[in-house]
This record gives C-alpha cells, sequence and structure tokens, in this order.
C-alpha cells in the first residue's frame, strides 16, 4: 500500500467516525420510508421486538450512558469501528484465498 | 428500509435468506477474483463509511426521514460484488444495534444489498457508456444510478409484501406509498452519492472502480474488472 492509499484511508475513516460521533446525534429521528408507510397503512404492529433488544447497544444508544446524543454518538463510533475491522477480516479472508490460488493479475473475469 | 422481524411471514423471510445466501456466496467469488491484498482497506472503509452515513437520516417529508441505503455507492466504489458484501456486513453489524430484524436479515441483505448494488450498477455502466469519461460525469452517473436504486429497493419491499406480507393494507396501496417516499429519499441518495464518489474521484480517482477511462493510474493501476474491460 503506497503511503498515498494509507492516509487517504485513515482521512476516510475520520470523516465516517466524524459523521457518526458530531452528526448523527442530530439526524432526523422521524420514522423513516418504510415505518411511515407502515405506520400509514396500518400494517406497523405487525413488527415484532428485535431479539437483540437485549443488547448493550440496541437502538443506537451505549447502555449506562443516559444523555441520548452522546449515547448515540459513542454507539456511532463503536459501530463505525466494527464494520471497518468486520470488513478488513472479510475481504481480508476473500483477497488472501485469490493470492493462495496463485491466480496472475488480469487473468481473472 | 430495514425491514423489522413480522412484517413478512417466515416462510418468505426464509426464502430471501436462501436467495440472499446465495447472493452473497456469488459476491465472495467473484470479489474474490480480483481483489488483491493492497484493496481490502478501501473495501472496508466503503462499509465503515456507509454504517455512519446510514445513521443520518434527513427530513424527507412531514414526520417522515430517509437515509442512505449505500448499496449503489459501494457498487461504484469497489465494483458490485464487494459492494454487496459492503452493505451485507453494515447489516450485520447494525443487527447488534437492534436495527432490521433477525429472521428479517435476508430480506435486508437483499433488498438494501444485492438490489441497489446489482441495479445501481447496471444503471451506472448504461449511463457512463452515453456520457463522457469525466469526473462529473462519473458523479452524476452514480447519483441518478443510486437514486434509481432506492426505488427499485423499495418494489422489492412491495413484491415481498405481497408474496408474504401479514400486513392487511392492499399491495396496490403499499407500493404505491414505498415508490412515493422512497422516489424522495432517492434524491439525497443521489447527492449523498454523487458527493461522495466525487471526493474520491478529486483525490484519489484511481481507488473509483467505475472510475475507468477518467484518470491515468497512478501505479500499477487498477486492477479491477471494470478497468480491464475498458483497456
Amino acid at each position: 500500500m503506497r503511503p498515498g492509499t494509507k492516509l487517504f484511508i485513515g482521512a476516510g475513516l475520520m470523516l465516517a467516525l466524524a459523521l457518526a460521533l458530531f452528526v448523527s446525534p442530530f439526524a432526523s429521528s422521524s420514522p423513516d420510508g418504510l415505518n411511515k408507510v407502515a405506520i400509514e397503512k396500518g400494517f406497523d404492529d405487525t413488527a415484532e421486538d428485535h431479539a437483540l433488544d437485549g443488547s448493550p447497544l440496541a437502538g443506537y444508544a451505549v447502555r449506562g450512558i443516559t444523555d441520548e446524543r452522546i449515547s448515540k454518538a459513542l454507539s456511532g463510533l463503536i459501530g463505525v469501528l466494527m464494520t471497518f475491522g468486520v470488513g478488513l477480516l472479510i475481504f481480508g479472508v476473500v483477497a488472501r484465498r485469490r493470492e493462495k490460488e496463485g491466480q496472475p493479475l488480469g487473468e481473472s473475469t | 428500509m430495514h425491514i423489522p422481524d413480522g412484517f413478512i411471514n417466515a416462510g418468505t423471510s426464509l426464502g430471501a435468506g436462501a436467495a440472499s445466501a446465495a447472493g452473497i456466496g456469488v459476491a465472495l467469488r467473484r470479489t474474490g477474483d480480483w481483489l488483491e491484498d493492497r484493496q481490502v482497506p478501501m473495501a472496508g472503509l466503503v462499509a465503515a463509511f456507509i454504517f455512519a452515513v446510514q445513521m443520518l437520516n434527513f427530513p424527507v417529508a412531514l414526520g417522515t426521514s430517509g437515509h442512505l441505503l449505500g448499496g449503489a455507492l459501494a457498487a461504484v466504489l469497489v465494483g458490485p460484488w464487494a459492494g454487496m458484501i459492503c452493505v451485507s456486513v453494515v447489516l450485520l453489524v447494525q443487527a447488534l444495534f437492534a436495527d432490521g430484524g433477525l429472521t428479517a436479515l435476508g430480506l435486508n441483505v437483499l433488498n438494501m444489498g444485492i438490489v441497489t448494488s446489482l441495479v445501481g450498477y447496471g444503471t451506472f455502466v448504461a449511463l457512463r457508456k452515453v456520457l463522457p469519461a469525466t469526473k462529473p460525469a462519473v458523479s452524476a452517473a452514480a447519483g441518478v444510478a443510486a437514486a434509481l436504486s432506492v426505488v427499485i429497493s423499495s418494489v422489492a419491499f412491495a413484491a415481498e409484501y405481497a408474496i408474504g406480507g401479514t400486513g392487511t393494507a392492499p399491495v396496490g396501496a403499499v407500493a404505491a406509498a414505498m415508490v412515493g417516499v422512497h422516489a424522495i429519499i432517492g434524491i439525497g441518495e443521489g447527492l449523498i452519492t454523487a458527493a461522495t464518489v466525487g471526493m474520491v474521484l478529486s483525490v484519489r480517482p484511481d481507488l473509483v472502480y467505475g472510475g475507468w477511462g477518467v484518470a491515468a493510474p497512478l501505479d500499477a493501476g487498477p486492477a479491477t474488472p471494470a478497468a480491464q474491460e475498458a483497456k
């Protein structure tokens, strides 16, 4: 990886973290398109409780942190880092499999 | 757009789960055909960025909000196959945030990841064929493709509701309402997608999978199938 790429990835990750930390607490809390349609058309009550409602991160909040905005900001920070981590892991495995097969560049379709 | 458990019956959810698993299986194989170690961080970043922006609900009408789905954005940045994996990773992590049902995970991967990536990328490629090979044109193509992908994703939900919806509302009314509100949400999706693609194109055009022809490769050149095809 060239230094330029490292810088780009770092800056991109900082941007994602900044959006999650500083912008997400001020995002609209209105129901989204699907939920609104469900309410309007009267099938919102068919939704079941989420199996992971007991998760310490349920509802984009960190359990134990009562300030709604800080709680959401921190949950966003955790979520972005977790997604980056899981992404690196999965794509890392996918890329390694290719390296192992020793496919020369450009011969794949 | 995250479907909670209960909206769609178990059988339909299971069917969508099987279809999604098959789709992601193909996506993993296709991505494995070209992804190199040095391209892994970019793919991870795209997933992380989508997680962040999905938290940013914007108001679209009185008492309604929308947020980025990101499938088309991911498809343009890292290709349609890696793109749908990115959105699936986001949905997987979001389960810990109790967003989007667990039995509905297959439905959500299908609607928000697979449909948006494929429709978005297909539209993007078609637009690129008729537009000049310039950065603004590539950004615009990505934006329009993203907007359409959201509308088609809402049609996919309507189809699933038609097959296995547990609600009693007529399918036609649900479909019309879904398409109506997502046409507006799609504008937001298009703007965010065009801005993001434009931003990456301005600093590292070689990192944009769908950016063939707009910039001379900086190093070994993009090793993506799209770039190979364009050569």
